[in-house]
Parts: structure tokens; C-alpha cells; sequence
């Protein structure tokens, strides 16, 4: 069994031992050693990953397997990584395991649950090794479809109307996909070879300008949904405020990543001129996003809706730095996928922590609980802090490589984009420290002055969570080699 | 023709072999043991089945009017496997009744006549031969649906589907004598090339695929449909939601791309329109059902419409696309028909608001449930996703992009209502929930088998290669 494949082969295993052990602390145990040895072998990972490129490896995918599946069609099970997506490893296997702890205490059907959440995982992991487009869309279909049953059994509020919004809106985006994987396919021989649906194979053909033009907006569109692209990230908010605590840090931390990764491994890798076309259009939505999401977060009073609509707004600014295709706005788009990642696992996780003690999550209720759960306030305050952008936090790097590289381009119409994509930031400082001042600060609220000190395994989690935070914070140049060394290869290709 | 070339029709043989058991059977096993039908039946047919993966020679009969070769012999192997779930499923329901215990033999004999028309249907290359079999495995299924007689509902499904055969029958015979008309002859292969462009030749293939219409449920032809599955027995609903319906496609799919490829710019863009309508009709009306059995009958004609999709390609990857496609949808609506028979039977519940919290209650048959929905849907990693991302493949090959894309719209739409059953059975608690209940061993047995194929079929890619590697034989 080859290092990659096993990513996907110890969830599985994971989930047959939850199936057979009995009573909710067997189910915890089990769900939680098999997380540690995905987090371990992620690490693991990343050792290899640097050993091979040290020795001298230059190929751009490295541990590449490929496995011939369904021949007449040229499906092949084929996997490799860069260094993109060993981190983007790292990062779903450290919040699923965070996740884990978060959710010690589910009461209600306790396997369903874990086994659910460790599917949607084997989902992602297998997307993010994928380098076939068939392989890639049937993980991605597996990531989305738990999400229906985690939401609507485990969720809060209208979890029906949640769950079922946001699978269908995924699934919707994913048949848009599907349309454009097709079309690249049929494309693929364009130069006289054989049809393929390996996404390097079809990088080297010229697929016909015209058929690109059609083609790009499927699989832009279609990777982008999952990636909260207004007008179509209505399922966020809605799906986020629903779902239980590990779900929405999986789903903003992680899932929502799928997006902005596929874009920039597919969409604008095997259709360049696609892309150059549309590039403009897709801008003026991503622009529109952004500011919308910052602004109804203002508006909110649901600490969840505040935190899904600040990730509308943040994960456009993935969607715009790859809109701007050079390489240190790309390198900025995948440091703030995993920056955001953490940043947001961590938020919903401390929402969590604040929810099971008050049972709201309306911020006018709430005052002053900085003074009764101080650990889980200050924690608050880091993850607003580093929402933001603070410098030593890993929302600041990534966010400063995304406008250094925005402010490239010299000519108008980018020039002013990106003026109101920076000025989104003054507008995330405004709600963060609205949100930090009313719930945290002054005299407590007297229903609240008894709450239950923070748990262990809440701090736990939290605690991991913060930690890499600070760690892409401090050593933005350690994350950021790995990743521009990778981003190279596709950069060149656009050109 | 002796004896070995005899052998070309070991499978019907050895089925006619079956029934004649069944009957002699029948009459020497006492009323009050009649529960022992079941089971030389069952394993009669099992044994059968086994027989049937036998490799066999390949050839005619008849005077070509009988062939066989792997991809019959492959299909067939196909709807014996389908059978005997079906009829794994029926068992207890036989058992349960006392009126119908009387006459289990006859429910055994009727379907496996059915079968055996199927059989005759799926080889034969002459349209006389084609009718003649078409009317024997139509006939005893209409005398199935009516099988509870003391049902209203059963005996009005009977009437429909008797009715609705009788005039598709009709129609059929008369473009078949139009398409004679024109090609002067009755077997496929002097027809082929023979037939040319005429109004004659036209009118003729509408009317010969109306009559097949009628049997894939395809819009405008479908009417019959809900009715049907809803008051005829379950497991006769489940045999003609699947085994017949994929029959009369894969005829259909040999005549049109073999003998009426002349005739490719009609039919194709008939078949177009045909797949649209289907698609979004059978969808739209599955929304709004509250029985089960109904919603599977809109649900397995929209269905019907996906595989019209994959069918106007034409080419080979159409024809293995659509044959991978009808062997998992068999399995996957056996498995939701065999859900919905089991609850039935326990409860008497048949709406989907009946379901609510049945997860609570009944973990293991909701599971499967679930899976065989979602195998519907064409969710992954269920076979299902497999059978319906290779149809899409075939219609974008030819570039009908517009097509695939309608699908996948109606695909979204279709997710939507499978969810609905999901959301009850999953979601939603209840008061009273439909209480825990034990099924018997078959149906255990039938539904673990559902199980299986439908992650093995998909995941275990030689399956399809060996399709594809059959379908050769059409050259196309």
C-alpha cells in the first residue's frame, strides 16, 4: 500500500471499527486513535515530501501512483501530491481530529456520527491526492453527501431546510462539474492522442480556444459553489449556522477549501486561455462576495452566521488572488486556505464551547463572559485577532501576499478591485471587534455568571488549533516554500 | 438442428424444465403444506440461475430467428439474478397470507413464464419471434398484478396493465407490418440496409418503438405506470420495474442500432425529445408522491429517461453504457422495492411520511434503504454514480452537452426527493415509529446480495470491461 492511498484506506478501517464497537466511549476511542494516526502520517508526509524534493526530485507531483480503473475509458486510479496539497493533508486531518475532541460529548446516536464525519474526511483526503479528474469528482461527491445527514441529525434550528440547501446547491454545483470534466475529456485528444482524464496529461494538449471559452465557466462555477462564490454561497451561512460545532469547523475549515484548491488544480490548469476570458467576469462576483460577506456580518447577531458570512468573505479573497494569476497573489490564495482554515476551525470551535454553556448564540444576550470562561474568551479573542490580520498570526502573511500580488497589475480595473478588496479588511475589523467587545467585555450578564469552566477536551482542541495558527504566523517562510515551489509549475503553465 | 445446437437455448430449456417441476409440484403437495412450494421454487430457480453462468456456444436456431451469443447469454445471466432476488423478496409475503398460500405455486409459475418470454424476447432476430415473445412475457404478468383478487386496487392493476399491453401490442404489430412493408422481410438481418427512407419506413418505426414505449414506461407512454406499481403486489411491481423494463430496453437498443440504423436521423433526435420529457416528467411528478410504491413508479420512469440519454448516442460506448446502467439499476430498485415490500408486509405502512425516525427503530433496513436511493440518485461510491456518469459520457461523446446537461440538472432535482425518503427515515423522529420487526432468511439473504453488488459493481471495474468487451458483438 503506497503512502497516499493509505489516507484514504485508515478512515475506512476507522469506520468499519466504529461499526463493530459498542457504547459512545469505545466509539470515541476508536474515532479518535484513528485520527491520530492520520494526523501522524500526515506528518509523516510532509518529512517525506521535503526528504524527496531535498534529494533532488523536481517532478511536480511526487509519490505518483497510477492504476488503470475502467480501461475502455481511460480511468485510471491516479494520485500524486505537491506541496499544496501535503499541507492541505495536514490541515483536514488536524481539524477532523480537533473536530473529534470538540465533539466528545454527542450524546445523541454517537457512531452514526463519527462514522459520518470520518467519511466526509476520506472524501477530502482522497480529493486532495487525486490527479484524475474521475477520481477526484467521486471523492468529492463523497465529501459532500454526509453533510446532509451530519446537518439534519445532529444539527440545530431549521436543520432540514439547512441540510437539505446545502446538499442539493453542492450537488447542483458538482452536475455543473461533471458537464466540464466531460468537456475537457472529449477535448483531451485535441493534439491527436488518446482521450484522457488525468489532469497533467491534458495539461500538455491544446485544448481549442473556443471549447475552453464554453468549458471554464462549468468547472469554475462548479469548483467555486463549494467555495461560497456570490451569488451562490446562500448554502453557507444557512448550512454553518445549522450544522453541530465539528461539522461547521470541518465544513468552513476544510470542505470549503475544495473549492479555491480545485480551481486552481484544475479549472486554470487545463484550460489557461479559459481562464485569461472569464478572469474579469469572475472577478467582478468574487469583488462583490467579498464585500457583501463582510458587510451582512456586520449586520448579524448569531455569532455562527457572523463567522459563515466572515468566511464568505475571506475565502473570496482565495477566489480573488487566483483570479490574479501570478505567482505571489497564488501563494497568498493557499496560505489563506490553510490560514483561514485554522482560523475559522478554531472560531467555530470556541462558538461551540460558548454555545454549550449560555444556549444562544445571539450576541446581544451576552455580556461579559470573558469574565466566567476566561480561557475560551481569550482564545475568542485570538482567533478574531488573527481573522483580521493581526502580524503573528497566519491571516496576516497570507493576506499581505495576496495584495502584494494583486497590486501587480498596473491597470485600472484591478487597480480599483483590489482598493475594495483590501478595504474589506477595515470592515472584518469592524465586526470582529464589535462581536469581541459586546460578548467578552463589561459586567457579566447575571444568568451567565455560573458557567462550567472550559473542559479538557475543548482545550485540547483548541489549543492544537491555536497552535498552528501561530506557528504559520511566525514562520510564514517555511509554509510559504513549500507551497511556491509548487505553485511554480502551474503559474507557467498559465503563461 | 439436433441436439447440441438444441443447447443454444439451455437457459430457456432448463427454465421450461423448472415450471414443469413447479406445476407437477403443485398438484401433489397438500393445501396445508403448500408453504414448501416456496422453497423447491426458490431453490429450483436458484439452481437454475447457476446453470445459467455455464459458458455457452454461440449460434442460431430457427432458421436465425433464435440467437446467442455472450452479450445475450450475459443479460440473460443478468435477469436470472434479478429474478431470484425478487422472488428471495416475495417469500415471506407468500407465507403471510393464507389466501394466497393456496396459490403460491401459480405465482411461481406466472413469473418464471414471464421470465421465459424475456428470454425469447432478449434473443430473437425476427420481429415475429419478437412479438410472439413480447405477448408471453407481457400475458402472466398482467394475471400477477391481479394476484390479490380480493384487492380493488390489485384487480384495477391488472385491468390497466391488460389493457395498456393490449394496445401497445397493437400499435407494435402494426409498425412491425409497416416496417415489413418496406424491407419485405421479418428478419432483422435482411432487414438491415433494406428498409430506406420512406414515409412507410417512418411511420413504421414510431409505431414499433411506441409499442416498446409502452413497456419502458417512456413519457408520453407511461400512464399506465403508477397505477400499476402501486396496486399490483410489490414484488410484481418490483419484476416489472426491472426485468421487464430492461428487457424491452435492451431489444429495443439491438433493433434500433442494428436493424433501423438507417433511420439514425429519425430516431435520434425522437429519442432527444423523448429522454427530455421523461426526465423532467417522471421527476417532477415523483416530488409530489406520498406512497412509496407511486414514488418509485415516477422514479423508475425518469429513470428510464436517463438511459434514452445514453441510447441516442449509438455507438458502443452507448450500448455497454446502457447495459452496465440497466444491470445496477436492477439491483438498486430491487433493493428500494424490497425495503418498501419488508416494511409493508411488517406494518402495512406504504407512505413516506410512515418512515419518519425509522433509522431509531430499524437501523439496518433503513441503511439499505439509503443506499439503494442514493445508488438511484448516482451518488459514489454507490454502483449507481458509476452507471450514470458512463451514460452522460456516452451522450457527451457525440457532443450532446445540452443533453447531459438537462440531466444533471434533472439529476439534482431527482437527489431531491430521494433525500425526501432519507429525511424521513434518518431525520425525522415520530411518535410511533414503525416498531423494530425481524424479516425472514430470504429476504435477509436478498437484500445482502443487493448490498454487495451494489458496491461491487461499481468499484470492480472488470465488470464493465467485460460488457464492453461483449457489446462488440453489435458491431456498431
Amino acid at each position: 500500500m503506497d503512502i497516499l492511498t493509505l489516507f484514504v484506506v485508515v478512515p475506512v478501517l476507522t469506520v468499519f471499527a466504529l461499526m463493530i464497537s459498542k457504547g459512545i466511549k469505545q466509539h470515541r476511542v476508536v474515532a479518535l486513535i484513528g485520527f491520530s494516526i492520520q494526523t501522524l502520517m500526515s506528518f509523516n508526509l510532509i518529512y517525506q515530501y521535503l526528504q524527496e524534493r531535498a534529494a533532488g526530485n523536481n517532478a511536480v507531483m511526487v509519490f505518483t501512483k497510477d492504476i488503470m480503473w475502467f480501461a475502455p475509458m481511460n480511468i485510471h486510479y491516479a494520485i500524486g501530491v505537491d506541496g499544496i496539497s501535503v499541507l492541505m493533508i495536514l490541515l483536514t486531518s488536524v481539524i477532523v481530529l480537533t473536530g473529534i475532541f470538540i465533539s466528545w460529548k454527542v450524546d445523541d446516536l454517537p457512531k452514526e456520527f463519527f462514522i459520518s464525519l470520518i467519511v466526509l474526511a476520506s472524501g477530502v483526503f482522497g480529493f486532495f491526492i487525486s490527479v484524475d479528474l474521475f477520481t477526484l469528482f467521486v471523492f468529492y461527491e463523497i465529501a459532500v453527501i454526509p453533510m446532509f445527514l451530519l446537518i439534519g441529525i445532529w444539527g440545530t434550528g431549521p436543520r432540514e431546510y439547512a441540510a437539505m440547501k446545502l446538499t442539493l446547491m453542492l450537488m447542483g454545483a458538482s452536475a455543473l462539474l461533471l458537464v466540464g470534466i466531460l468537456g475537457v475529456y472529449f477535448n483531451s485528444g485535441a493534439d491527436g492522442g488518446a482521450l484522457s482524464f488525468n489532469i497533467f496529461e491534458i495539461s500538455k494538449v491544446h485544448i481549442p480556444v473556443s471549447a475552453q471559452k464554453l468549458f471554464f465557466p462549468f468547472l469554475f462555477v462548479g469548483f467555486a459553489v463549494i467555495g461560497a462564490l456570490f451569488p451562490f454561497h446562500t448554502w453557507s451561512p444557512d448550512g454553518h449556522a445549522s450544522a453541530p460545532t465539528a461539522v461547521s469547523m470541518l465544513h468552513a475549515g476544510v470542505l470549503m477549501k475544495l473549492g479555491g484548491y480545485g480551481i486552481f488544480r484544475v479549472a486554470m490548469f487545463v484550460m489557461p486561455e479559459g481562464a485569461k476570458y472569464w478572469a474579469n467576469f469572475f472577478l467582478v462576483l468574487v469583488i462583490i462576495g467579498i464585500l457583501y460577506g463582510a458587510l451582512a456580518a456586520i449586520k448579524q447577531k448569531d455569532l455562527k452566521y457572523i463567522n459563515a458570512y466572515s468566511s464568505v468573505s475571506h475565502l473570496g479573497l482565495v477566489l480573488f488572488a487566483l483570479l490574479m494569476m501570478n505567482d505571489i497573489a497564488w501563494k497568498g490564495a493557499m496560505l489563506q486556505s490553510l490560514s483561514h482554515g485554522f482560523i475559522t476551525a478554531l472560531s467555530f470551535a470556541l462558538i461551540g464551547v460558548i454555545y454549550g454553556r449560555t444556549h444562544t448564540r445571539i450576541i446581544t444576550k451576552m455580556r461579559g463572559l470573558l469574565n466566567v470562561i476566561p480561557i475560551a474568551g481569550a482564545l475568542y479573542v485570538i482567533a478574531g485577532l488573527a481573522n483580521l490580520g493581526l502580524p503573528g498570526f497566519s491571516g496576516f502573511v497570507a493576506e499581505m501576499n495576496i495584495f502584494v500580488g494583486a497590486f501587480q497589475h498596473a491597470d485600472t480595473f484591478h487597480r480599483v478591485i483590489t482598493i475594495l478588496a483590501v478595504s474589506s479588511i477595515v470592515v472584518t475589523a469592524v465586526y470582529i471587534l464589535r462581536v469581541v467587545g459586546m460578548i467578552l467585555m463589561g459586567p457579566t450578564t447575571p444568568e451567565f455568571k455560573n458557567l462550567p469552566k472550559i473542559a479538557w477536551y475543548e482545550k485540547t482542541g483548541t489549543f492544537i488549533l491555536v497552535l498552528f495558527i501561530v506557528l504559520i504566523g511566525i514562520f510564514p517562510f517555511w509554509w510559504g516554500g513549500i507551497i511556491s515551489d509548487s505553485v511554480i509549475p502551474f503559474i507557467q503553465n498559465l503563461h | 438442428m439436433n441436439l447440441s445446437n438444441m443447447l443454444l437455448m439451455r437457459n430457456e430449456l432448463v427454465l421450461i424444465l423448472v415450471i414443469l417441476i413447479l406445476i407437477i409440484a403443485d398438484i401433489f403437495v397438500a393445501d396445508k403444506n403448500k408453504k414448501a412450494v416456496n422453497y423447491i421454487a426458490v431453490g429450483l430457480f436458484a439452481v437454475h440461475t447457476l446453470i445459467g453462468f455455464i459458458p455457452l456456444k454461440e449460434g442460431a436456431l430457427f432458421g436465425g430467428m433464435f440467437v446467442t451469443n455472450s452479450l445475450v447469454w450475459g443479460f440473460k445471466n443478468i435477469l436470472n439474478v434479478g429474478v431470484l432476488l425478487i422472488i428471495l423478496l416475495a417469500v415471506s409475503w407468500l407465507n403471510k397470507n393464507s389466501l394466497r398460500n393456496r396459490k403460491i405455486g401459480e405465482f411461481y409459475i406466472l413469473i418464471f413464464s414471464s421470465l421465459l418470454g424475456m428470454f425469447y424476447l432478449i434473443s430473437s432476430r425476427n420481429f415475429l419471434m419478437l412479438y410472439l415473445s413480447l405477448e408471453l412475457s407481457t400475458l402472466p404478468v398482467t394475471a400477477l398484478a391481479a394476484y390479490d383478487i380480493f384487492n380493488r386496487k390489485s384487480s384495477e392493476a391488472g385491468i390497466k396493465l391488460i389493457l395498456s399491453a393490449a394496445l401497445s401490442s397493437g400499435i407494435f404489430l402494426f409498425g412491425m407490418s409497416l416496417l415489413y412493408a418496406t424491407g419485405g422481410s421479418l428478419y432483422f438481418d435482411a432487414l438491415t440496409g433494406n428498409i430506406g427512407h420512406s414515409y412507410l419506413s417512418i411511420a413504421g418505426l414510431v409505431m414499433f418503438f411506441a409499442g416498446l414505449a409502452f413497456k419502458i414506461s417512456l413519457v408520453p407512454f407511461h400512464f399506465w405506470t403508477a397505477d400499476v406499481y402501486e396496486g399490483a403486489p410489490t414484488p410484481v411491481s418490483n419484476y416489472l420495474s426491472v426485468i421487464s423494463k430492461s428487457s424491452a430496453v435492451f431489444i429495443l437498443m439491438i433493433t434500433l442500432f442494428v436493424t433501423l440504423n438507417e433511420l439514425k436521423d429519425i430516431w435520434i433526435p425522437m429519442l432527444y425529445g423523448i429522454s427530455i420529457l421523461t426526465m423532467f416528467i417522471g421527476n417532477f411528478f415523483a416530488l409530489r408522491q406520498q406512497n412509496l410504491k407511486r414514488f418509485l413508479a415516477f422514479s423508475s420512469v425518469a429513470q428510464a429517461g436517463f438511459i434514452m440519454m445514453g441510447m441516442l448516442a449509438a455507438d458502443h460506448l452507448a450500448a455497454s453504457s446502457v447495459i452496465y446502467f440497466l444491470a445496477i439499476y436492477i439491483f438498486s430498485n430491487i433493493g428500494a422495492f424490497g425495503v418498501v415490500q419488508a416494511v409493508s408486509l411488517a406494518s402495512g405502512k406504504e407512505n413516506i411520511s410512515d418512515y419518519n425516525g425509522l433509522y431509531r427503530t430499524n437501523p439496518k433496513i433503513s441503511l439499505i434503504l439509503m443506499i439503494s436511493l442514493f445508488s438511484l440518485a448516482g451518488i459514489p461510491p454507490i454502483a449507481g454514480f458509476f452507471g450514470k456518469f458512463f451514460l452522460y459520457t456516452a451522450a457527451a461523446g457525440k457532443g450532446y452537452y445540452l443533453l447531459v446537461f438537462i440531466a444533471v440538472v434533472n439529476v439534482t432535482i431527482s437527489l431531491y426527493y430521494y433525500l425526501l425518503v432519507v429525511r424521513a427515515a434518518f431525520l425525522r423522529r415520530s411518535e410511533n415509529p414503525i416498531p423494530y420487526f425481524k424479516s425472514d432468511i430470504f429476504t435477509k439473504i436478498g437484500l445482502i446480495i443487493v448490498v454487495i453488488a451494489l458496491f461491487f459493481l461499481g468499484l470492480y471495474s472488470p465488470f464493465y470491461d467485460y460488457i464492453d468487451s461483449v457489446t462488440h458483438i453489435l458491431n456498431i
